[in-house]
């Protein structure tokens, strides 16, 4: 129990590296953008990759009537979500402390990676929504009105993970260094999991 | 075993046999199928860049242009002497400075000799230096942002033409005067120009920081024409070479009387020692008037000063510091060798080419081996200071560069060709035809100790039969050929703007990667900036209007403006608030009695504009700047003198 109530800690303490690096980031390349434009989403806000970009992806985004890229305090889960994922790497380092010293079953390690699992997906499903009402709650006066084949007015929402054409706009979504640091820290805890139970399993047969 | 032996030995001759047929059209320059050969070596893909940028002076279109090599594509004209309607240069008020002039406003001027700037004899691309040839001025382009930032005036001076070359650290820039003149300037008889007339050498110093430039001394030279000048490299680092003629002191029909000595001379300048004087508080400060005008990258403003004094060294005050070097029959060019050993005097009405020795020199200098002097200033024996002739290598020699491998080109003007010659053996290795009558000829870093010498072109003063004819009048010529071989290969005609009297090129890489893409809003400290939509104003101070006005794809703020009235004069103070590369706005006002202007992201620009007629007239953005360009458009209202219209202005409703 103790090595895996050591990559418990781990594993939470990975979730502190979305304080430094982007979670998620966006890139839009274009024939007359041969440096494409971008934007990094950190979990207290977003920011452009390069320091003009977030200016004119908003410049090219008013010819569709899409609003501006929200500032952190113009919408409430930058303010939720640094604490949430503070709250999670507190939370996993106790567990895994606890873990360490045999006070509690190994099972919480999975308990925490399902919690952090429920969080991650409300989560995207919020990022989701934001990017629906971004790329489709178009201001009725736009300058540009385009529509679908099937005669529905043209939606722009970003893809939430991946590559698609919008417009002329090559537009990729993936996640950053942040979100990778995360994934691989969930996983440790999987592995919490895994070798908490096979040691506890050997106990059991001996 | 033995088969595959026999096909792979088949195989190696017909490779043999395309390799060399490949070599001999390298150096024979063979038609055909190998004229395909040389295309490939200009061709640059498109989307793919240049290996070296080449800065060709415009001459009378007083202007700098860029080009691409080996492609010889225009990039850009930078304006530097002239006034430029194409973005408002020498017409907005705060570029309306960079013209000024103790004669007042000059919005044209001759530009000659760009210079790129040098870290120990390294080009180092910080910037270019040319000369205004006709009212004496020396420019300083900067190559982050492709701008003129400075220009300074040269006072006691008149034809700039032995300009602007810079010592091997940018200590200084020199201008030299082609025409004496009466110094100070007065009344009297041209007749009584002998012994009179003076030669202005004047050194400016250079920041190394800002490339601020300032004139340090003058030396007063006596009254022949200074043509050309080279600055010593490595071991002559220290002294500057002057080319003359009209030693004869003629002033009239000088093509007869200027060419009745057998030999003129090559000043050579220790202006180590003279600085030396110098900051030991040497020389005189002598009353002169001279601009000095400042483009200030923060406020996009240029400031112009009219300064007072200049400081004038006469030779007899330095005794030590200046020779002469005889040298056959007006000499034009006058280059130094990379390794700062041989001064090259094309004697242009001479046969021969003179090639000078630097050790030579100094040598008949300690042995004190003088043949007289002219006005106190010792005249060194030709043969003394010889180091060889190249035997009638053609006619007209003019300007000389090298290959950094030992080679020298020189031009011939009269002959119309290049000739490749061996330093210190003085044999002729090749020559190659130009088409026609070529003057300057650039080697890319040609004139420092560090030459890059794979390409080099010749700058062409006549056209005739190169290109579809376009009527008495066309652009002239350069001509760019491969030498990095034995043999020059002529690769490439390409036409030039203006009259390319000379050029500076160099490797694309010293300078890319520093170019400005655009000016930082933030930066931007111009007095009457307005960086946000909401800072935008109209003001009113008695006759004069000023309009706080900024530009984003794709409207004006404000786009309406009323109470405007005939005999106004209003100025439109224009911020481009892009942040992005190569977006510029243009504004352009009906009626405007000057020219548009384009506003770089980032930057203010002022438009005068002064309304004689009542109405209602437009302006609008001439830059085609995004799918709404056409929409980026506004109105002015002009009301009667006497109107009482009050001052309004308003985006995006009508005006209360």
């Amino acid at each position: 129990m103790k090595k895996a109530g050591i990559i418990m800690i781990i594993g939470s303490l990975l979730l502190l590296g979305l304080f430094k690096f982007p979670l998620w980031n966006i890139m839009l390349g274009a024939p007359q953008y041969p440096d494409p434009l971008g934007m990094n989403i950190y979990i207290d806000g977003i920011q452009g990759v390069e320091e003009f970009d977030l200016q004119n992806i908003d410049g090219l985004n008013h010819y569709i009537g899409m609003k501006t890229i929200p500032k952190a305090d113009e919408m409430w889960e930058f303010a939720v979500f640094p604490k949430v994922i503070l709250g999670m790497a507190i939370l996993g380092v106790v567990i895994g402390l606890l873990g360490f010293f045999k006070k509690i079953s190994y099972k919480f390690f999975l308990g925490w990676f399902v919690l952090m699992s429920v969080l991650g997906i409300l989560g995207m499903y919020d990022f989701n929504n934001w990017l629906i009402d971004y790329g489709s709650n178009l201001d009725p006066n736009a300058i540009l009105k385009l529509n679908n084949p099937d005669g529905t007015p043209m939606t722009y929402k970003p893809p939430l993970f991946g590559f698609q054409k919008l417009l002329n706009f090559d537009v990729t979504s993936l996640p950053h260094t942040g979100g990778y640091l995360m994934f691989v820290g969930m996983t440790l805890t999987l592995v919490a999991f895994w070798l908490g139970r096979k040691t506890s399993l050997k106990k059991a047969t001996q | 075993m033995k088969k595959i032996l026999k096909i792979s030995v088949a195989a190696l001759c017909v490779l043999v046999a395309f390799t060399s047929c490949n070599n001999s059209g390298k150096s024979g320059g063979k038609s055909g199928a190998l004229a395909s050969n040389i295309a490939e070596k200009v061709y640059v893909a498109p989307g793919e860049h240049d290996s070296h940028y080449a800065f060709i002076s415009g001459g009378y279109s007083g202007n700098l242009t860029v080009y691409g090599l080996p492609s010889g594509r225009l990039f850009k004209e930078i304006p530097v002497f002239s006034q430029f309607p194409t973005n408002g240069y020498g017409y907005s008020e705060e570029s309306k400075p960079m013209l000024e002039t103790s004669y007042g406003f000059i919005p044209w001027d001759d530009s000659h000799h760009p210079d790129i700037s040098q870290t120990n004899g390294v080009l180092d691309g910080r910037w270019v230096f040319i000369n205004g040839n006709n009212t004496p001025r020396i420019a300083r382009v900067g190559l982050r942002s492709f701008e003129t930032e400075e220009i300074i005036e040269i006072p006691n001076s008149a034809g700039n033409h032995s300009s602007s070359f810079i010592t091997e650290n940018t200590e200084y820039v020199v201008a030299g005067t082609r025409f004496s003149v009466p110094v100070p300037q007065r009344d009297m008889p041209i007749k009584d120009y002998k012994g009179n007339f003076k030669g202005a050498l004047t050194f400016i110093s250079v920041d190394p920081e800002h490339g601020h430039m300032d004139i340090k001394f003058q030396v007063l030279m006596p009254g022949f024409n200074y043509d050309l000048s080279h600055p010593g490299r490595g071991k002559s680092h220290g002294w500057f070479f002057f080319t003359t003629y009209n030693t004869e002191e003629a002033s009239t029909l000088l093509e007869v009387n200027a060419s009745q000595n057998d030999k003129d001379f090559i000043a050579a300048i220790n202006w180590k020692k003279i600085e030396e004087y110098v900051n030991n508080g040497g020389g005189t400060m002598m009353p002169a008037n001279y601009a000095h005008n400042v483009l200030d990258e923060n406020t996009h403003v240029t400031t112009s000063t009219l300064k007072k004094e200049v400081r004038v060294i006469n030779p007899s005050e330095v005794p030590g510091a200046i020779y002469l070097l005889p040298t056959p029959k007006s000499p034009h060019g006058c280059d130094v060798d990379p390794s700062g050993e041989y001064i090259v005097g094309n004697g242009k009405l001479s046969a021969n080419l003179t090639v000078h020795s630097f050790t030579k020199m100094l040598d008949a200098i300690e042995n004190e081996k003088f043949a007289g002097d002219a006005y106190g200033i010792p005249v060194l024996n030709f043969e003394d200071v010889l180091a060889g002739s190249v035997e009638q290598p053609g006619l007209g020699p003019l300007h000389t560069e090298f290959d950094g491998k030992g080679n020298a080109y020189t031009t011939f003007f009269i002959s119309s060709e290049v000739v490749k010659w061996k330093l210190g053996t003085w044999e002729v290795i090749d020559r190659k035809p130009t088409y026609y009558s070529v003057g300057h000829l650039t080697i890319p870093g040609g004139n420092s100790r560090e030459p890059f010498g794979k390409y080099m072109f010749a700058m062409n003063k006549i056209t005739k039969d190169r290109y579809l004819p376009v009527g008495p009048e066309m652009e002239h010529s350069a001509q760019l050929y491969d030498i990095s071989g034995e043999k020059m290969e002529l690769l490439l005609d390409f036409p030039t703007h203006g009259e390319p009297h000379y050029a500076a090129a160099i490797p694309a890489e010293i300078i890319k990667e520093n170019s400005l893409k655009f000016y930082k809003l933030a930066d931007n400290k111009h007095p009457r900036k307005a960086t946000n939509e909401s800072e935008t104003k109209v003001v009113r101070d008695g006759k004069n209007v000023h309009v706080y006005m900024t530009l984003i794809r794709s409207h004006f703020t404000p786009d309406n403006i009323e109470g405007i009235k005939v005999g106004d004069k209003v100025f439109f103070h224009v911020t481009n608030l892009e942040q992005d590369f190569d977006v510029p706005h243009g504004f352009a006002m009906i009626g405007a009695n000057n020219a548009e202007l384009l506003i770089a992201p980032g930057q203010t620009r002022t438009l005068t504009w002064e309304p004689k007629q009542v109405g209602v007239w437009p302006f609008y953005c001439t830059d085609f700047c995004s799918a709404l360009h056409q929409e980026m458009q506004g109105y002015v209202r002009v009301s009667p003198a006497n109107s009482n219209v009050p001052l309004k202005w308003s985006l995006g409703e009508d005006i209360e």
